[in-house]
Formats: structure tokens, C-alpha cells, sequence
């Protein structure tokens, strides 16, 4: 995702159930629909100059086929696929998975649990920025925190995090799990809030057990938004630039790079814009599936415009 | 917090009738408070790991090496006073760049809902034919992942004459939170009748008027949601601020951290220090709004 979008779902659009239009509107007449086409224009040129022509400007960056056989044999690309498909497999699900719990225990809402939340919350209101600059001084040496800390509590010598690929890719994971974490769980809440209570009073006197109420009841309910939130985090995450480029920065040796951070380095530190831009059209087949998916989904699910 | 405990184990007293499956409710519910007391606990300690991690490298007064150690030793504020004094080559601008960035937060959320809001009554109460093409559009637009965008944004940005101006990125985020604030206010805009705009009509009122003097009032809780999404996306990206800014003056407070990073002697502790204050804008917004604008009370 880009972290650009995750940021304040107040009303996230994923749940809103329309409300029905009203009927009998009248119909537009001429200097009406002047007026309208003109209160759109700021938008329909916004749109146009700042996302409909930079984004033909990278298909056509990318175009030229003879691009693509240098992009599939540079063995860094394919560390960054893999990357890529590891970063999102894991690191969205697991999230997902561990936001849809932890959604429950906030449930009950007694003091401890209503405080507990306000610090849970607060790597989502942390810029990403900050977060992960964090992370990475806390990864980076021997002598960084959580080494310290491993140091302390084991007596030995904690593992070098960044120095061999999967530690660095699992730190990348657990870094973006940590910020994004909240922002789901957040939504996550608010679906169980929109659950009647009658439900689960009536499965408790059938007999149900908390196990059996979660399993029959609040997932077969919560199964459209833990669907739509996933595929929507997925494209998101495949954009996800800051997590990796400040976490481990690509190290060790551009081993642990994501298509955004590959790109990124392929375009301004090596100066082949066409490279970067043909890296991220390569994720197309997987993300237009994924967006046509999620559209329908949407559209079912009563987001109506 | 130990006698609490889940939403089950207390409901199933409904069902408890024997004196037996009491006592094991009791024994259920001990255990599953302890369960919940230490979840918490790792709750706690997750989340708050590497926020402690940048105070500690913050509070220490040397700021080129670690020093291994689980709390601050000689905590001093130095590397604040560094940061408020500007006290250092990197940090030259820094109230300058503070600056910057709140004139970002502030034009991305200006325009974000001038524009969110025109597009939306158009499409919402005037009812323009297609109008649901802008909001499929929109949709689209929210969905896909913007940062993709930042390989053309440095080519087209040139061509606009926009190179390293603030209002590259201004424009850049207006692009982006436009989509959601459409969807939003038009979701919003669902919930007033029909009726208002029509009356205002019949009494001879011109779209103008009734954007301005009936939409625009009405609307107000919604558009502040979506002004203060606009400001955030704002503050907390930085992706767009470093790649399209690129002398020290025009730069934002996080495009110039960024210059700490890439910098092999920079002082990390004047870099935390200036990473910590730069959190401190969007968490007073996040915890102000949840007073009083906060999820659950929205859907009640």
C-alpha cells in the first residue's frame, strides 16, 4: 500500500452501505448541467494532469519489449519477486489474520482494554517516516536495541538481523505488520461492532462456546470485509516503498528489495527509468486480477457511485 | 482485570444451570484473565518497542555510536535543544522546513476539499449524466497504490515547470485524496434529503447558492473528516516530499530527514530527535480527533 492512503478511515469506503437514492429527482436542464460540468472540471483536470498522464507516461516508459528479456535476467529482480510475493503473502495475511483477533479482545470495552487501544493505535498515527528510521537503528548493529535486549535476557550474543537475507526479510515483515497493524484492526472492529448482540446471545443459549461463536458466527459475517480488506491491503502493499527502504534498505547486498524499492533504485540510482518502470508493469498481471476483484466486490458489498 | 473476561465465558452463565459448571466457569474465567493479562502485557511491549527505541537514541548525547544499553544513560536533552536552536549543518532550516510542511498539510487539505466537494455535489445532488463514471473512476484511482506513480511524477513534474516546488507535491496528494474524498462526501451526501435542494430551488436559488449557503453547511462534519485525512496523507507520506524537493530550503522536515539517513555521519540522535517532533503534529490530531469524531461514535 501506499502508505499515502492507509491513513484516517474514519468511514472507510471498504463498509459503507449505500443508502438507497432517492426517487423523483428532476433532470438537469441547460445551464444546470453547465454548473455541474463545471464544479467537475477541478477534478476532471486534477485527474487528467496528475494521475491519468503520469500513468500512460509509465506504460509508455516501459513499453519497449526489448526491455523486458534485460529486466528477467538480472538476478536481482528475481530475489525481488520472490521478495515481493513473500512480503505480501506473509506479511498481509499474517496481518489480516492477527487484526481480525486482536479485533476481539478490544471488544470488550472496560477501562484497561479502552486504554490498552489508545497506545495500540499509536503506530498507525506515527508517520512512517519516523517509525521505520526507528526500526532500522534498532536492527542495524550489535549494539542496537533489540540486541541489546536479546543480549541482556539470553546471556549470548543476539543474530545479526540485517547480515543474512531471511532475518532481514522477516524484520522487513514484522516492521510493516507493526505499522499496519492497527489500521485493520481499527476496521476490523468496527465490522464486529456492526454485528447485533441478539446474535451471539442466541447461539450462547443454543449452547455455542467462544470457539463456535467466532467460528459460525462473527467469521461468516465478517467474511466480505476480511475479503475486500485483504485484497485491498494486497494492492496496497505492493506499492509499500517505505517499510523496506529504511528498514533494511535492500541489505544485505540488494537481497531483500520489493518491486517499489527495486524501481526506486533501478530509476534514480542507476538511471534506467525504463527499467524501473517495466519492474513495476511487471506486477500488472498480478494486480489487475486482484483490482477487478476487489471493484466487483465493492460493488456488491453497496459502495454505489 | 482478572475477573473479566470474554464476551463468552460471561455470557455462558445464561446457559449455566449446575453448581458444577459454575465452579468451572470460575476456573475458565481465572485463566483466561491471566491469558489476557499477559497478551496485553506483549500487546504493550510490541507497540511500544520502537517508539522507547527513538527517545532512547534521542536522550543520548552522543549521536555517533550506540552504546548498547537498555536505558538512557546520562539522559539529556541536548539533541532537542540541538533541533529547537538549529544547531547543526542538517538542521540549518529546520524551523523553515517545519513550516514547509504545514503549508503542504494545510494547501493539500485546502484543495483536497474544494475540489472533493465540488466533484461531489455535481455528481451527488445535481445529478450529472455519467456522474457515476467520476465515482468509478475515483474508486479506481483509491484503490491502486500511488507510490507507483513516483518514476512519472519526476518526468512530469519538469515538464510542468514544477521541479522542486512545494506545489508539485501539493498537487501530487491533492490527486491522491481527491478519490476518497469524493466516495466519502458522496456517502455522506446520500444521508441529506433531496428535499433541501429542491426547495431552494423552487425558491429560485442557483446551484451556486445552494453549494455555498445548503451543501456546504450541511456537509460540514464529513468535510472535516476528509480535511483532516487530506492533512495527514500530507504529513505522513514522504516518498513524494524527497523525490520532488530537492534544495534545502523548499524542502519539507521529511524530505530533510532523509538527507540524515543517506549520510554516513550524521548524528542519529539530532535525526531521532527531529524524527520524534515530527511525530508529534499527526498523534495530537489522531488522539484530539478520537475524542470526539472517533469510529464508534460515527456509527452510533
Amino acid at each position: 500500500m501506499s502508505s499515502v492512503q492507509q491513513v484516517l478511515p474514519l468511514e472507510s469506503p471498504i463498509h459503507a452501505g449505500g443508502a438507497r437514492r432517492p426517487r423523483g429527482y428532476f433532470h438537469l436542464q441547460g445551464s444546470d448541467t453547465a454548473w455541474a460540468i463545471a464544479f467537475v472540471i477541478p477534478y476532471a483536470a486534477v485527474f487528467a494532469a496528475f494521475i491519468a498522464y503520469p500513468v500512460l507516461f509509465g506504460l509508455w516508459l516501459g513499453s519497449r519489449p526489448a526491455i523486458y528479456p534485460v529486466l528477467f535476467s538480472d538476478p536481482h529482480y528475481i530475489d525481488t519477486v520472490v521478495n515481493t510475493l513473500l512480503f505480501i503473502g506473509i506479511g498481509v495475511n499474517v496481518k489480516m489474520f492477527l487484526a481480525f483477533l486482536i479485533s476481539g479482545y478490544f471488544m470488550r470495552r472496560d477501562w484497561w482494554r479502552r486504554t490498552l487501544l489508545v497506545v495500540f493505535l499509536l503506530p498507525w498515527a506515527l508517520p512512517a517516516l519516523s517509525a521505520f528510521l526507528s526500526m532500522h537503528y534498532m536492527l542495524v548493529s550489535q549494539w542496537g536495541l533489540l540486541d541489546t535486549l536479546w543480549s541482556t535476557v539470553t546471556g549470548t550474543d543476539g543474530p545479526l538481523f540485517l547480515v543474512s537475507r531471511s532475518t532481514a526479510m522477516a524484520s522487513n515483515i514484522v516492521a510493516y505488520i507493526w505499522k499496519w497493524l492497527p489500521f485493520w484492526t481499527l476496521i476490523f472492529l468496527s465490522a464486529r461492532m456492526a454485528i447485533p448482540r441478539e446474535i451471539y446471545e442466541a447461539a450462547a443459549i443454543d449452547g455455542a462456546s467462544a470457539l463456535q461463536q467466532t467460528v459460525h458466527v462473527t467469521f461468516p459475517l465478517m467474511a466480505n470485509v476480511y475479503l475486500v480488506s485483504t485484497l485491498l491491503s494486497t494492492v496496497w502493499t505492493l506499492g509499500d516503498f517505505p517499510t523496506v527502504y529504511f528498514v533494511t534498505s535492500g541489505a544485505p547486498a540488494r537481497s531483500t528489495n520489493v518491486l517499489a524499492t527495486y524501481s526506486f533504485h533501478q530509476t534514480f540510482t542507476y538511471a534506467r527509468p525504463e527499467l524501473g518502470a517495466a519492474a513495476m508493469i511487471s506486477a500488472l498481471p498480478l494486480v489487475i486480477p486482484v483490482v477487478i476483484l476487489l471493484i466487483r466486490r465493492l460493488h456488491r458489498s453497496g459502495v454505489q457511485l | 482485570m482478572t475477573d473479566r473476561s470474554t464476551d463468552a465465558a460471561d455470557m455462558s452463565h445464561v446457559a449455566d444451570a449446575s453448581d458444577r459448571t459454575v465452579r468451572r466457569g470460575r476456573a475458565q474465567r481465572v485463566a483466561f484473565g491471566i491469558a489476557g493479562a499477559v497478551f496485553s502485557v506483549v500487546l504493550l511491549i510490541w507497540t511500544l518497542l520502537p517508539v522507547y527505541n527513538m527517545l532512547l537514541i534521542a536522550l543520548d548525547d552522543e549521536g555517533d555510536e550506540f552504546n548498547g544499553n537498555l536505558l538512557p544513560e546520562n539522559p539529556s536533552l541536548g539533541s532537542f535543544r540541538a533541533v529547537w536552536n538549529q544547531d547543526h549543518w542538517y538542521l540549518e532550516h529546520f524551523w523553515h522546513q517545519f513550516g514547509n510542511s504545514i503549508f503542504l498539510g494545510l494547501a493539500t487539505m485546502v484543495l483536497t476539499v474544494i475540489i472533493g466537494s465540488l466533484a461531489s455535489f455535481a455528481i451527488g445532488r445535481m445529478r450529472l449524466r455519467r456522474g457515476r463514471l467520476i465515482g468509478d473512476v475515483a474508486l479506481l484511482t483509491y484503490i491502486l497504490p500511488t507510490s507507483i506513480l513516483i518514476i512519472p511524477y519526476t518526468h512530469i513534474m519538469h515538464v510542468y515547470g514544477l521541479a522542486d516546488s512545494l506545489w508539485a507535491v501539493i498537487a501530487a496528494y491533492v490527486a491522491f485524496a481527491t478519490p476518497y474524498a469524493i466516495l466519502i462526501l458522496h456517502q455522506y451526501g446520500k444521508l441529506l434529503p433531496m428535499e433541501f435542494d429542491e426547495c431552494a430551488r423552487i425558491d429560485g436559488a442557483s446551484p451556486v447558492q445552494i453549494y455555498l449557503r445548503i451543501y456546504l453547511p450541511l456537509m460540514t462534519p464529513a468535510l472535516a473528516a476528509v480535511g483532516v485525512y487530506a492533512l495527514l496523507l500530507a504529513w505522513n507520506d514522504y516518498h513524494y516530499q524527497f523525490m520532488l524537493l530537492s534544495t534545502t530550503r523548499n524542502m519539507t522536515v521529511a524530505a530533510a530527514i532523509d538527507q540524515f539517513f543517506d549520510s554516513d555521519e550524521a548524528p542519529w540522535n539530532y535525526m531521532m530527535a527531529v524524527a520524534l517532533v515530527y511525530c508529534l503534529p499527526p498523534i495530537a490530531i489522531y488522539y484530539g480527533l478520537r475524542r470526539f469524531a472517533s469510529f464508534e461514535r460515527m456509527r452510533s
